[in-house]
């Protein structure tokens, strides 16, 4: 534990934005698992009375136009960025990793029909465009936005999982498990893939940020989670009539959004300096 | 009957490939084994000499089936290997292994020791005690074999010297008892004394597990003092086999000449 506390001040010295990026990952997901106990106010609690107060001493960051506590609904906003958010990146990961592994490695006529027609399709439609028309399809709700946004987040991962393995399938202990009589998934899952895994874990703390970036456009745009469920999108959606007599409407989710965003981008940077020797050298670390 | 007899093997890699599939017309063509003939028996050391680039290592690789012939065939005891399927193929792997030029690359950098050496035994839960405590016995066993000691177990190979690493791969390749062993160049990445150290440990271990070597290098001084027989190879054919006396002190060949020639007169 100690030791991690003296990397971790070690690396706050060297790249203070990683560490930045850390606390405020941190701190959401706190928000994220304990909103009913962080929250000071039910955010789904109306009061017609208090309409959008600006902030003050009893609602920090003001009320939206409904009287709910802004700062509350900011607090369990965080449950549908991160949720969304991971579901989306673990989903597309997953579909990366096994498409990706079957075209790098079996190569052929598989990796040509896999690489050249079925990426390259869903790499032409713009991914947002795709999850709005798959959502408009099958309506809102939390699963139908995860499965929408993973139909072409995926490409990015299978992309990159088919490049790595396609280098990592000619290393010479991959064809040494081989001549010991290792099957083709042994060799994949136990061999190629944890050798390979460092640039994907980069991508996905990075495709992190985009993804909660995708699950606010996507709620904004009122095909995200139903209300009164608070989600960050939704938030500025529904801010958006008032965006100049009640400014902090949109101001605050906007500006976790924001934060998030950068977070993880920061982290998906640090990740990806400190996994490369030649960089890490030049960080000092 | 030879333990292998593989019959006009050749090799042929076309280059300039496009996106769809479509080979190119009068397309670059390159025979890295071309139309070989070659059978090895039963407890003898076959020499294949050559220099780089001459199609020894591709020919290693077609007699294990590790890569795919062009046309051709092996048999090993008389099984036809080309006609095995998967599982069969792989079941078929026990007898034939192989030892890598390059300890730093055969090695899987993110396994231990102890899980490199297990991993055939754990791939083919064979030797009838297929417990963890029955592999952890066979992988102490083959550390003594190889001359290493119990204590690197739980170590990664980066911490070792190539020499150490190439016992590692030595011990890796005998777990499963094989009957023939392919060692593809396995000092020439080493320093001569600890090459020397390896080349000795192959000796041993061929008298004591009754092995079958098909030893590649293109150094005629180790070839010569390890090989029942050598075959020499130049641009993917094989130009001139004999026993190793033959080879070396009347050759008949002139690329064999030439090779010999090339050699500084070293005492191994």
């Amino acid at each position: 534990m100690s030791t991690t506390a003296i990397s971790f001040r070690r690396t706050a010295r060297h790249n203070p934005l990683a560490a930045t990026g850390v606390v405020l990952v941190i701190l959401f997901i706190i928000f994220a698992l304990f909103a009913p106990w962080i929250a000071p106010q039910d955010p789904a609690g109306i009061n017609l009375s208090a309409r959008l107060n600006t902030p003050s001493h009893a609602h920090w960051f003001g009320t939206d136009e409904l009287g709910r506590d802004i700062l509350s609904r900011i607090i369990y906003g965080a449950r549908i960025s991160m949720l969304v958010g991971s579901s989306i990146v673990i989903t597309s990961l997953a579909l990366g990793l096994i498409i990706g592994s079957i075209a790098g490695y079996y190569g052929g006529g598989i990796d040509r029909f896999v690489n050249v027609i079925l990426m390259n399709a869903f790499l032409s439609f713009p991914g947002i465009l795709l999850a709005i028309a798959f959502v408009a399809f099958r309506g809102p709700g939390i699963f139908n936005l995860v499965l929408a946004l993973s139909l072409g987040g995926w490409v990015g991962y299978a992309r990159l999982v088919r490049g790595q393995v396609l280098a990592a399938r000619e290393r010479e202990f991959v064809e040494a498990a081989r001549a010991l009589g290792a099957n083709d998934l042994r060799i994949i899952v136990r061999h190629i893939l944890p050798n390979i895994i460092q640039p994907v874990i980069v991508q996905a703390a990075i495709g992190m940020a985009g993804a909660i970036l995708a699950e606010a456009t996507m709620s904004f745009l009122g095909l995200g989670v139903p209300p009164p469920t608070a989600s960050w999108g939704t938030m500025l959606n529904d801010g958006r009539a008032h965006l100049f007599d009640a400014p902090h409407l949109v101001l605050f989710p906007a500006l976790a959004v924001m934060l998030a965003v950068l977070s993880f981008n920061f982290i998906g940077d640090a990740l990806r300096d400190y996994l490369d020797p030649r960089s890490r050298i030049e960080a000092g670390l | 009957m030879a333990l292998i007899e593989a019959r006009k093997l050749t090799k042929i890699y076309s280059q300039g490939e496009s996106v769809f599939g479509a080979k190119p017309r009068g397309g670059n063509e390159v025979r890295a084994v071309d139309d070989v003939s070659l059978d090895i028996h039963a407890g003898e050391t076959l020499g294949l000499v050559g220099e780089s680039g001459s199609g020894k290592s591709t020919l290693g690789r077609l007699i294990l089936r590790l890569i795919e012939p062009t046309s051709g065939s092996v048999r090993f005891e008389g099984r036809d290997l080309l006609a095995a399927r998967g599982g069969e193929m792989r079941r078929l792997r026990r007898d034939m292994q192989i030892i890598f030029q390059d300890p730093f690359a055969s090695l899987d950098p993110r396994f231990r020791v102890e899980e490199i050496i297990a991993e055939p035994l754990v791939i083919h839960g064979s030797h009838g005690d297929q417990s963890a405590s029955g592999i952890r016995l066979r992988v102490r066993e083959l550390l003594g074999a190889v001359g290493l000691d119990e204590s690197i177990l739980r170590r990664f190979p980066h911490e070792f010297s190539g020499g150490q690493r190439q016992r590692i791969g030595i011990a890796r390749a005998l777990a499963l008892h094989p009957k023939f062993i392919v060692a593809d160049e396995p000092v020439s990445a080493l320093d001569v004394s600890v090459g020397a150290q390896i080349v000795n440990l192959l000796a041993q271990l061929q008298r004591d597990f009754g092995l079958t070597y098909l030893f590649i290098s293109h150094s005629m001084p180790v070839v010569r003092y390890l090989s029942t027989r050598i075959a020499v190879m130049h641009r993917g054919k094989i130009v001139e086999v004999g026993t190793a006396e033959q080879i070396t002190e009347r050759p008949a060949h002139a690329y064999t000449r030439s090779l010999l020639e090339a050699t500084p007169q070293l005492a191994l």
